[in-house]
């Protein structure tokens, strides 16, 4: 664990996810709506030995502290990431991200008759049915979805 | 009334799924209960005021609620098609949501967006019924739909056929999750292009409900007690001779009842009908559709004093 640190330069403040399934780190950013160019300095490591996982992934964002929404969306495309929250080089906070109950705001309905593609006031909201594997059904119109579109 | 008590009382009905069986079985003894002595149920919501939301037009649905809030003693607002056009141009769904709840005791909505009625009852500040959205839920029609086969049949036991537009239908699928909280074995009617969603059917997999699909009526006329049809609608269709084809190939008739079909087998439709079922049909022991019609007044009866606590 410590020594897969080193692979990555350390940070001084953001934002670390770290045991993103090998290959997903790419999704990652485009969940996070970081492209390029950005705002934040960004470094990844893409296909990184894990004692766990065999191969991971590792994003790290800095000067950027990952919000709870933000981090829904992860667990939605990468089940097992850990965030670490890094100031002043030291992790202050660090949990898996784990997909809630209910996801809201952040995945397009693919019925395209649903009251959410209908109306832009109605924000999308998903109720999590299983997660491994993983099938969400739309509140509103009832919908079944296993592959996530992101709004 | 009956048992179980306040299980409606201000509860809002968006679909079918929301209820369990027992409390749709309370819904239907409720009906029975009404129908029985109809007259002495005048004056129950008297003061009451349903608000009725229409951003499609549906008369038959409309006038249905009108009558049986008028039966209870209660009354009804209507949202005209003149200030359906000024939502149209300025005030988001939602605001209307906000202002008409303020107006009424509780409301139907029919909206051609799924799942317009859910998030209506989010906002709205009273019960919401709802009268049809898109082409997912219309929990009134599924109720009286089963108050008439438990009526005019049986539910326990009954093999129910459900012949027409089953992909697009939105009474078809409403019904197909009901008859599923019944055990009902079922069998699909249709063209293959108009067959039930895959999504359904993994639901009823799920639920280890039997049931079977056929294209030609002709073929299992003779298993059915209930035969449940639908229209099969000219837009489904690219081309006016392939639909004629098909609609004609579907349509019921007389002699294809008295040949094929079991004694005590009875017809339903939603109506209003294109030529699905020949007029001929009406007058034979099968036909059931009008009266289907009739106790759709009950049913929204017994919802509207249910939800307002008139009823218990
Ligand atoms: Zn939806």
């Amino acid at each position: 664990m410590k020594r897969e640190k080193l692979r990555v330069e350390p940070i001084k403040d953001g934002t670390v996810i770290d045991h993103i399934m090998s290959g997903q780190a790419l999704n990652v950013l485009k969940v996070l709506k970081i492209k390029s160019p950005s705002e934040e300095t960004v470094s990844m490591a893409m296909n990184v030995s894990s004692r766990e996982m065999g191969k991971k992934d590792i994003v790290k964002v800095e000067d950027r502290r990952l919000g709870k929404g933000e981090l829904n969306k992860i667990a939605l495309i990468a089940t097992n990431a850990t965030i670490n929250i890094i100031e002043e080089y030291a992790v202050v906070e660090k949990y898996r991200v784990s997909v809630p109950k209910f996801i809201d705001g952040i995945i397009r309905c693919k019925n395209q008759n649903c009251i959410t593609n209908r109306d832009e006031d109605v924000a999308t909201r998903f109720k999590v049915e299983s997660k491994d594997p993983l099938s969400l059904r739309c509140v509103y119109c009832g919908s079944r979805t296993s592959s996530v579109e992101f709004l | 009334m009956v048992a179980i008590r306040g299980t409606l009382k201000g509860r809002d009905v968006i679909s079918i799924n929301d209820f369990s069986r027992e409390e749709i079985d309370h819904i239907l003894k409720v009906s029975d209960c009404i129908e029985k002595d109809l007259d002495s149920k005048f004056g129950l919501l008297s003061g009451k005021i349903l608000s009725i939301l229409f951003f499609e037009p549906s008369t038959r649905t409309r006038m249905s609620f009108e009558s049986a809030m008028y039966k209870l003693g209660g009354r009804c607002i209507n949202m005209g098609p003149t200030e359906l056009t000024s939502v149209k141009k300025g005030e988001t769904f939602s605001d209307t949501i906000k202002v008409i709840s303020k107006y009424a005791d509780v409301m139907v909505l029919r909206h051609p967006s799924d799942g317009a009625a859910r998030y209506a009852s989010e906002i709205s500040d009273v019960p919401i019924i709802n009268g049809g959205d898109g082409t997912g839920q219309h929990p009134t029609q599924t109720l009286l739909d089963l108050y008439t086969i438990k009526k005019e049949s049986k539910l326990e036991g009954a093999n129910i056929g459900i012949l027409g537009d089953l992909k697009y239908g939105r009474t078809v699928h409403s019904l197909v999750y009901a008859l599923s909280m019944y055990g009902i074995d079922m069998t699909f009617i249709s063209p293959p292009n108009l067959s039930l969603p895959e999504e359904i059917k993994e639901d009823l997999d799920d639920k280890k409900i039997s049931y079977e699909e056929c294209e030609r009526i002709e073929d299992v006329i003779g298993d059915l007690d209930v035969l449940y049809v639908t229209r099969i609608q000219r837009e489904r269709f690219p081309d006016i001779m392939e639909y004629k084809k098909v609609s004609g190939s579907y349509k019921i008739t007389k002699d294809m009842l008295e040949e094929g079909g079991k004694e005590n087998l009875i017809i339903l439709h939603p109506l209003p009908r294109i030529g699905e079922i020949d007029p001929d049909v009406d007058d034979t022991k099968y036909a059931r559709y009008f009266l289907q019609t009739k106790y759709g007044v009950v049913v929204r009866m017994a919802i509207l004093g249910l939800m307002l606590g008139g009823f218990e």
